[in-house]
Formats: structure tokens, sequence, C-alpha cells
């Protein structure tokens, strides 16, 4: 009964959002796809195998104490004989658990000092990555390339290692950078650069989260890193570092957004737009999702997206700016030009 | 019937010492403060050099050495006028007394007159850069104990001139300067971290 | 002379009003009654912040469900957070630390009881602070509620800019409140241990429980005001335009991280060190024997409060510090490990050779002492620093400090409750009802918090609102939210239980467990001044000096020295 209560409780309550920014696939830590995840997943298991053994040691004498020394009935009038304590016991269950330590720390530090102290090779790719509540700046200086809430990196394949080194900075409060597959987590903190770099080796889209509470949306600042073969990258990026088009056929949309405030937040290269509080438009069609994966690039949650950001995001700092269906059909039209 | 059974001439007739219970409490809450005074001080030292704008400790901060030696020598006015309670000299006790608490009000005043320049003349607030942040918070986290010491110290002087206060207050008197030592010994740590060390 | 004649008072004395007990509640300021306010309070606010955890539960149970609103569950995870640590975990210390102590040193009261009132409504008023700011809190624009912030109120999230109204300046001042409750306290508690002692009761033969909890006090005294510096420090930046953690001024976000956790590490070994109180007390009596290795209890206690002050920045291993930085922190955080452990080892080999009764307090040991050593296993895992970079901020380390607040203290707050209930109320708990309470808590404490180790070694991170489908949590937060159910019904049970008991229940008597101490050498509930005469001491188990008068404690304990 009871869980038909809950099972109810659970039916009333949850009812699916009709706009999913859907991501594919399990992120295990175990499955990892790059270094240093997979140098981290090595140093766990071995971690594991110990801290198992153990267990299985101190569990199985628990168990067997619990069932050889239990009180039998009829056994009532003596007590047990009454010890003390040991102190050889004592020191051997120091000395071993400290030795288990030693072994511990050695590979610890080893695999600390392997990760953090990695400097970048020439050939290594550099982003910046800013936080924001609640999406991700994603900024290649190098390449000249500015977008977000997807970073795009190559693969290393056998033949040349090319590692993507991240500075991690924030626009407001602490935010984390998250993708299980590739890497462990590193924070976001304003004031503070932080580094990292992943080395993936298959290509695909590997999905993560913000890892540190941000404020309301923490839960929808979703990045995405896309891996490409070395060649596709180069494909991309050279696709990123166009302007946007001065001709457009969605005239009337561009009008629409150049009229209203979209320009005082948002950025469309080789335009007037310049803004830069939020996301970088200018190839906002080359993206799987919206709102840094809180709905699916597809026409209609665009549409939901300009008319009222807070019914996909509430809470999000992109204002509802009251625009007619006619205009949020031009201004759609004029957004999805942005290739 | 358990004594009796216990009771064994080894324990009955030994002595049974046990720390007195208000030392042992103010040890306490001396310690406590004393964490809390910490973490003021970390936070200004951490902080020293990293304001984005002036001024500086430097161009701002005198040596205060007046009140300084106001409030060190309130320690050794309050430790006569414990002597003179325990030699059961009342009017020299008072006298004593009262000059700790005059000379406390003095190290108040003076310190409330260098925040008045540092404010109005030399344009330092709270709010100015972390250097102004962390040094009100730190020394006016001091001069609040300050304030908390001089009531207590014009509690036992009104206690002392309705005649209230006798020798059975005795352990409470020195615990109230012990509480007072402790201010004062604070006093030369802020003193030293903000007005040596950070200029 | 004529012989006067005088009524005798009859046995019964006229019944006493509810205003007159809620009065003689307000005015108390005996021990007894103070402790049992305290654990009562705390158990309000355990069942309050308790259904809040119920709540997030069935929020996180499918995936993008819509039965809390963001903003909505992320006070509920802040409040649960911050209610469960500071208005259910403090106060049950306070309780128990301020029932029991006084009666295992057999002297009267605690050492200054009008403190111990004072500190006993500081902490209500902070409570209730704290759950007012869902009235009190919308500032400008309606913004603010209760704090939404997370129980640990990283910066600068919690600037003036970025946490609008006043719920943070409500989790500030009720903290704030209750600190003062906890560190007159811990005074308390430290001064009547140390000053007050019966004849004979040497430091090294106090109950285990006192040692714990005169450590635990004192490290409150050491670890809060890192706490409530910060917090004052928090206050400046909001409302005098300081820029302690400001980080538009250069003010240092990981600065308040440092002192949070300089304060929030410590803490989290002053929840679980009475813990080990109950433990210590209730493994010997249900086994039999006395505690294996006394003196190495106390040392590794002392030894694991001295170094859980240098261990806090394994909480920041994501942060960016350097690779010296962070192996520093890791060896600190194994090495605290190590004492843990022996203290397991010593309750092992104290039930080792004995003749263990599973009684209901027994059987909570038990269950303490296997999903502690998972806890501190996993405690283990989360000291090695790559690990930690994967695990830290997910669902692991939700599972991990649930493993070792539930998994073990709570359980061995519930052991204690079995056990020293009958003292405090002169009635046995039912067992049967006692054994319907385990079960059922067992089976959801596990069903959750076993699963959740998962979902976070599968990437979920913490403290999202709902989560998109197709990562692989799906099905490990439904059976997770299913656990929650489980456990409610078992505190159901256990409410049950107290309830009938305090009519119905079996009279314990002055000693139904046949144990040790000095508290069950009076009566059952105690009179209000303890002892009839103060007791004098010669060893470490007074009263099983008294039973076996042919082998006494004090023969072992003096050859011993």
């Amino acid at each position: 009964m009871l869980f038909a209560f809950a099972f109810v409780c659970l039916g009333l309550a949850g009812h699916v959002e009709p706009v999913l920014g859907n991501t594919d696939g399990v992120t295990s830590i175990f499955r990892p796809l790059s270094q240093p995840a997979q140098e981290i997943k090595e140093t766990s298991l071995l971690v594991l195998a110990i801290c198992g053994s153990i267990f299985a040691v101190v569990a199985g004498l628990l168990v067997y104490a619990i069932v050889r020394f239990r009180h039998r009935a009829g056994d009532e009038l003596s007590e047990p004989p009454q010890v003390y304590g040991s102190n050889q016991i004592e020191l051997a269950w120091t000395i071993l658990p400290l030795l288990i330590v030693f072994v511990l720390i050695l590979v610890t530090s080893r695999t600390i000092a392997d990760i953090q102290n990695r400097k970048p090779p020439p050939t290594a790719v550099q982003a910046t990555v800013i936080g924001h509540q609640w999406w991700w700046e994603i900024r290649y200086p190098e390449l000249g390339i500015v977008t977000a809430n997807e970073l795009h990196v190559p693969a290393s394949d056998g033949r040349e290692s090319r590692p993507t080194f991240l500075k991690l900075q924030s626009a407001d409060v602490a935010h984390s950078f998250w993708v299980p597959l590739l890497a462990g987590k590193t924070d976001l903190i304003p004031n503070r650069e932080n580094l990292m770099w992943i080395e993936p080796t298959k290509p695909g889209t590997y999905p993560g989260n913000c890892a540190e509470y941000c404020g309301t949306q923490h839960a929808r600042m979703l990045i995405r890193v896309v891996v490409h073969p070395p060649d596709e990258f180069e494909r991309w990026a050279r696709e990123q570092q166009q302007s946007a088009s001065l001709e457009t056929n969605a005239p009337e949309g561009r009008k629409v957004f150049f009229a209203n405030s979209c320009v005082n937040c948002h950025t469309i290269a080789g335009t007037s737009a310049q803004g830069k509080f939020g996301p970088d438009l200018t190839h906002l069609m080359s993206r799987q999702t919206l709102a840094a994966g809180a709905a699916t690039n597809t026409t209609d949650n665009l549409r939901l997206w300009v008319r009222d950001p807070q019914k996909i995001k509430v809470g999000c700092l992109m204002p509802n700016m009251q625009l007619t269906d006619e205009e949020v059909d031009q201004v759609v039209a004029y957004l999805q030009t942005l290739k | 019937m358990i004594n009796e059974a216990l009771l064994h001439p080894n324990v009955a007739t030994t002595e049974w010492k046990l720390p007195s219970s208000r030392k042992v409490a103010i040890v306490c809450l001396i310690l406590t403060e004393t964490c809390l005074f910490s973490i003021f001080v970390v936070a200004y030292l951490f902080y020293l050099g990293k304001s984005l704008t002036g001024p500086t400790p430097r161009e701002v901060l005198e040596l205060p050495v007046l009140s300084t030696i106001c409030l060190l020598s309130s320690s050794i006015t309050i430790v006569l006028a414990e002597r003179a309670f325990k030699n059961e000299r009342d009017r020299l006790f008072k006298f004593l007394w009262l000059l700790t608490i005059v000379l406390a009000a003095i190290f108040l005043s003076m310190t409330a007159r260098e925040w008045h320049t540092l404010i109005y003349e030399r344009g330092l607030t709270i709010s100015t850069n972390l250097f102004g942040t962390t040094f009100y918070s730190l020394v006016g986290l001091h001069a609040s104990h300050v304030i908390v010491g001089l009531c207590l110290l014009l509690l036992v002087f009104i206690f002392s001139l309705t005649g209230s206060l006798t020798q059975m207050h005795r352990e409470r008197i020195q615990m109230i300067s012990w509480y007072w030592h402790f201010v004062d010994a604070v006093w030369v740590v802020v003193f030293t971290v903000v007005y040596v060390i950070g200029r | 002379m004529a012989i006067q004649e005088i009524a005798l008072t009859t046995s019964r004395a006229p019944g006493i009003s509810l205003v007159d007990r809620l009065h003689g509640l307000v005015v108390t300021v005996d021990h007894k009654k103070l402790g049992l306010m305290y654990i009562g309070t705390a158990l309000v606010f355990l069942v309050v912040a308790g259904l809040m955890a119920v709540a997030i539960r069935l929020q996180l149970a499918v995936p993008n469900n819509t039965l809390l609103e963001p903003e909505v569950f992320n006070r509920f995870f802040t409040m649960h957070g911050t209610a469960m640590v500071f208005l259910v975990g403090m106060p049950i210390i306070a309780g128990l630390g301020n029932y029991l102590v006084p009666l295992m040193i057999g002297t009267r009261d605690m050492a200054f009881p009008r403190l111990n009132a004072f500190g006993y409504w500081m902490f209500v008023f902070g409570a209730l602070l704290l759950y007012f700011s869902y009235l009190g809190a919308p500032g400008l624009n309606g913004h603010g509620s209760a704090p939404d912030v997370g129980w640990f109120a990283y910066a600068p999230l919690t600037g003036r800019a970025f946490s609008r109204g006043h719920s943070t300046d409500y989790w500030i001042l009720s903290l704030l409140l209750t600190s003062v409750g906890s560190t007159v306290s811990a005074i308390n508690v430290i001064v009547t241990a140390l000053t007050m002692r019966c004849r004979g009761l040497t430091l090294m033969r106090m109950p285990l429980f006192v040692w714990m909890m005169l450590v635990t006090n004192f490290m409150i005294l050491l670890a809060l005001p890192s706490l409530s510096a910060a917090q004052l420090m928090l206050l400046v930046d909001r409302y005098l335009g300081g820029h302690f953690f400001d980080t538009q001024s250069g003010g240092s976000a990981v600065l308040w991280q440092h002192f949070f956790w300089i304060f929030g590490h410590p803490e989290v070994y002053i929840l679980i060190i009475p813990g080990f109180a109950c433990m210590s007390e209730i493994v010997p009596v249900f086994s039999r024997k006395p505690i294996f290795g006394y003196p190495i209890m106390v040392g590794a206690t002392t030894m694991i409060a001295i170094i859980s002050f240098g261990v806090w920045a394994h909480h920041m291993f994501a942060v960016g510090m350097t690779s010296v930085g962070n192996t520093f922190f890791a060896i600190s955080t194994m090495l605290v490990g190590v004492p843990t452990g022996i203290k397991i080892f010593n309750w092992l080999g104290t039930m080792y050779g004995g003749k263990i009764r599973l009684e209901v307090p027994m059987i909570f040991c038990l269950g303490f002492l296997f999903q502690f050593l998972i806890a501190g296993l996993t405690g283990v895992m989360l000291a090695v620093v790559p690990f930690n970079w994967q695990l830290t901020d997910s669902y692991f380390v939700v599972a991990h400090f649930h493993y070792v607040l539930i998994g073990g203290l709570l359980y061995a707050l519930f052991a204690g409750f079995y056990y020293w209930y009958p003292k405090a109320f002169g009635r046995l708990l039912n067992r049967k009802l006692g054994l319907c309470h385990f079960w059922l808590f067992t089976i959801g404490f596990h069903l959750t918090f076993d699963t959740m180790h998962f979902s976070g070694l599968l990437g979920m991170p913490r403290r999202i609102f709902t989560y998109d489908p197709g990562r692989g949590w799906e099905t490990l937060n439904l059976i997770g939210s299913v656990g929650a159910i489980f456990q409610a019904v078992g505190v159901l049970f256990l409410a049950i239980n107290i309830l009938r008991s305090l009519r119905h229940g079996q009279r314990a008597g002055n000693d139904p467990w046949d144990a040790w101490t000095l508290e069950w050498a009076t009566t059952s509930p105690p009179p209000v001044y303890n002892f009839e005469t103060a007791p004098v001491v010669r060893s470490r188990r007074p009263l099983w000096d008294v039973k076996h008068p042919e082998d006494p404690d004090w023969k072992y304990e003096e050859s011993e020295n």
C-alpha cells in the first residue's frame, strides 16, 4: 500500500516537460574516453580494491563475532571473561592501517602530479571557459572564436597528441566544470583563474554539468564537449571564425532583433550587436541545444524561448521581451539564419 | 548501598581536589574568543596588499602609542586593584578599579578619535577597499570586547559603591580581570599585526 | 504537654495543570529537563527537515519532474541541510550531554544551571528565526524567502548582488544565535566534567561517554568561532559595504570556503563523536565485557579531534589548490581515518569473546558498525584527490555523508535513545516495535543511500532540482525515493513506540540493562537531586564493582598502573 501511495504521488507530481535538452549517453566515470579521466579511473580501481578488501575483512570479523559470541539462551548466570585490552593488538591494528595509508598517499600524490603538473604542448588547443549564471561562455583566443555552451575540441588519435587546455574563470558566482567521461571537475571562481586539460581520444558528444551550486538554474547549466576528428575540428573552427553575413533572407526579423535591446546582451559578429552579457549568437544554429542544455535547438523551442525564456528556464536572466507573435516568428526566422 | 561497598579507606580520606569551575569557564571563554579573533587576524593578513584602490595602511595609519599605553597600563592597575581587594584595602581597591575604568575609557575615546580622522579626513571607511573592511572589522571587534569589559568593570564598581561587594566575590573579580587581560593581550596582537606588520 | 498531631501528607500530590507544567519547563534550570527539552526540540526539527527530504526525493524520483519549482527545491535542500546540522545534530548533542554527564559523574546538576537554560532558549529562538525566514525574508520586489544558498552558503552567491532579499541574513542571524547556545552549552559541559566529578572519579575513570563529550565540546569551542567570524564578515559585506568576499573588489570567494570548512570539518566530527560516545557505553553492556582498550579509545578520540582541524580543505580539492596543497590535505585526511578505524576495531574487540545480547540498542549499534565502516571507507576514497575530482560535488558525496550521519550517527543516537529512554521516563520501549523501526528504517536507508553512490559514479551532480533522462540516473533516483518512504515509516514506528510506552510501557526500574555506570545507580527517572548521597567510586565501572565484589575492576585497574 505504501508503494501504491508513493507511486500515486509520483504520478500526480511528475509530468515531463515538453521541451527537453536531451543528452545522450550514460556518463560513468569508469568508462572514460579521455585523459585525465582514464588515469583517475585506474587510480580509483586500485583504491576501490583496497577499500573493498578492508571491508571484507572487517565486516567478516563483525559477522563472525556476532554469530560466534551471541548470548545463548540458558547461559544466564556467568559473565564472559573480562578482557580490558591488549597493547600488542592495538599496535597491530594501528600499524597496518598506517601502511595502507602510506601506499594510498604514494598513489595519490603520483596521480595528482601527473594531472596537475602537465604543461601544454605546442599542439594544444587553448580555450577559456567563463562561467555565467547559467550558461558557459567559451573563447578560443588564438583562433578568434567566441561561442557558448558547447566546447569543441579535436580528438587525440594515435598520431598526434592534441590536448585542450582550459582556463576557467567566472563572471559572477562559483561554478564547476564537470564532464565525467573526460576529466575530474575543476571550479570556476570569480577573481581567480583555474587551469585544467582534457585529451579525448574518441569523437562524439560528451555531456556534463555545472557541479557547484550557483543559484536557481544550476541544474540546467549543462555543458557539452563535442570531440571532432582532427580535420573536422579545423573545419568547425573555420566556420566559427566567420562573421554573420550582412545579407540575410530574414530582414524583418533582423530589424526586430536590432530594434529591441537584444543587442545590449548578445553579440552577432560582424554586426553592431556587441553585447557581452549573454551568449554569442553568431553561430547559434550550429549548436545542439538552447539555454545551456535546457531545450533542444528546434524551431518550436526557439520560438518558445524567444517568446518567454522564463517558460523554459524560470529565473534565468533573459527577460521576456514582450514581442508579438509575429515579431517572435520573424526573430526566429532571423536567428535560424545564424548558422 | 553503593557507598558502603565502595568505601575504601584509600578513597574516602584522600584529598579530592578539583579545579575551580569559574576558572575553567573563563579559560574556555578565552579559548573560544581567541579562535574568533584569529580568523579576523588571518583575514587581515591575507588581504594585506590586495586592495584594488588606496588608501594603504602606510598612508593613513599612525601608531596609537598613547591609547596602547593606557590600555596596557589598565592591566597593571587591575592587578593592583585585585591585590588591594585581597588585602581588604577598600578605598585603594575602589581607586585602582576606577583608574582601570578610566584608562579603558581613554583607550576607547582615542580609538573613536582615530576612526573619526580616518573616515572624515583620510577617506578610509569600511567600504573603501579591502584594507578598510579588514581594519575596521578587526579593530572594531576588539573595541566591542573592550566595551563589554568596560561594562563588567563598571558593574563591579557600582556594586563596590553600594557595599554589595564582599570577599566572597574575590574569585569573580579575578575572572573579570582575567577577561580584561585577555582583551589587552588581543590588543597587543592587533597592534602588531595592523600597525607594525601591516604598514 | 499536648502531643501535637500532624497530618501526614498524602503520597499523591494534586495533579499539576498543563499550564503549570509548561511554565515549569520555561523556568527550569534542571539539567534533566533541559536535556530532554533539547532532544525534544531537535526531534521536532528532525521531522520537519526529514519531511523536506522526502519532498526532495519525490521531486527527484523521475526526470524533469515538476513537483517542486526550482526556487522551492533550492530552499528545501538548503533548509534541510542547515536544520539537520544546526537544529537537530547540535541540540541532540547538547541534550545528551546535559542529561547524562551529571548523572554519569555522580553530581547533582551542571556547573552553571542558569547558563544551561540560557543556552537552550538561545537555540530555540535561533531555530524559530531560521524557519521564520519563510515569512520574514521577502525584501525588495518580494525577492527572498527561506535561504536558498546551500547549507555552506558559498560566496559570492551569498553577496548582496546575488542573494536578494533577506534569505541569507536569516541564515546568518539564526545560526549566530544557535551558535551562542552551542558555545555556552559546551562551556557548561566542559566545566562540569572537569570540576564536578564525584569523589574517586579521576579523569581516567570517567565513562567514555563523558570523555567524548568533553572532547566534542572542546572542538565546539575551537571550531564554531570560524563560522561565526565568517558570518560576521558576510554581514559586514551585506550591510556595511564590506569586501571580505566581494570578488569585484579583490575579495576572495575561496577565503569563505576556507573559513567555512575550518569550522565545517571539525563540525562533522563534533556531530559523530557523540555517536561514538553512545556506542562506547552500549556495546560493552550488551557484550557483557568492558570496553576493549579504554586508554586507547581516549587517545584515539583526542587524536581524531586534533587531526580533524587539519583536514578542512579536502572539501575544496576542486577549487584549484596547488598539487602540494592537495597532497597535504590528502595525507591529513587519510591520517584522521586511522584513529577512527582503531575505534571500530576496539568495539569489535569488545564484542569478541563476549556474550552479545541482541536487544534493540545493540541492534542499532550493529547497524552503526557496518554502516560507519562503509562510510569511513568511502571517506578514504574521497581522500584520494584524483578520485575526489570526479566524486566531489556529486551524489557520491551526498551518499557518503548521509551514510556517516544517518547510517552512523543516527543509528548510534537511536541506540542511545532505546538505551537511556527507560532511565529518563521509567519505562521500557517495546522491543517488537523497536525491531520494526530498525528493519523498516534500514531497508529504506539502504535503498536510498546505496543507490546514491552509483548515481554519483554516473556523473550526477549535487543540488540539482531535476535532471534529463538518458544519463542513467532515473532508476537509481526512483529507488532512492522509495527508500525515503520506508525511512519515514520506520521513524513513525519509533513515534508510536514512544507514545505507547509512556502510558503502557513496562516499568524499567533502576537498571534494566544490568549496566555499570553511575546513572544506573539511581531511580528511573532520577529524582531532581540525582543521587541521595554523593557516590564514591574506585574504578571505571562502579556498579560492576558493586555487583561483583569478588572480581572488582579496581583490582585490575590499579595493577595496570
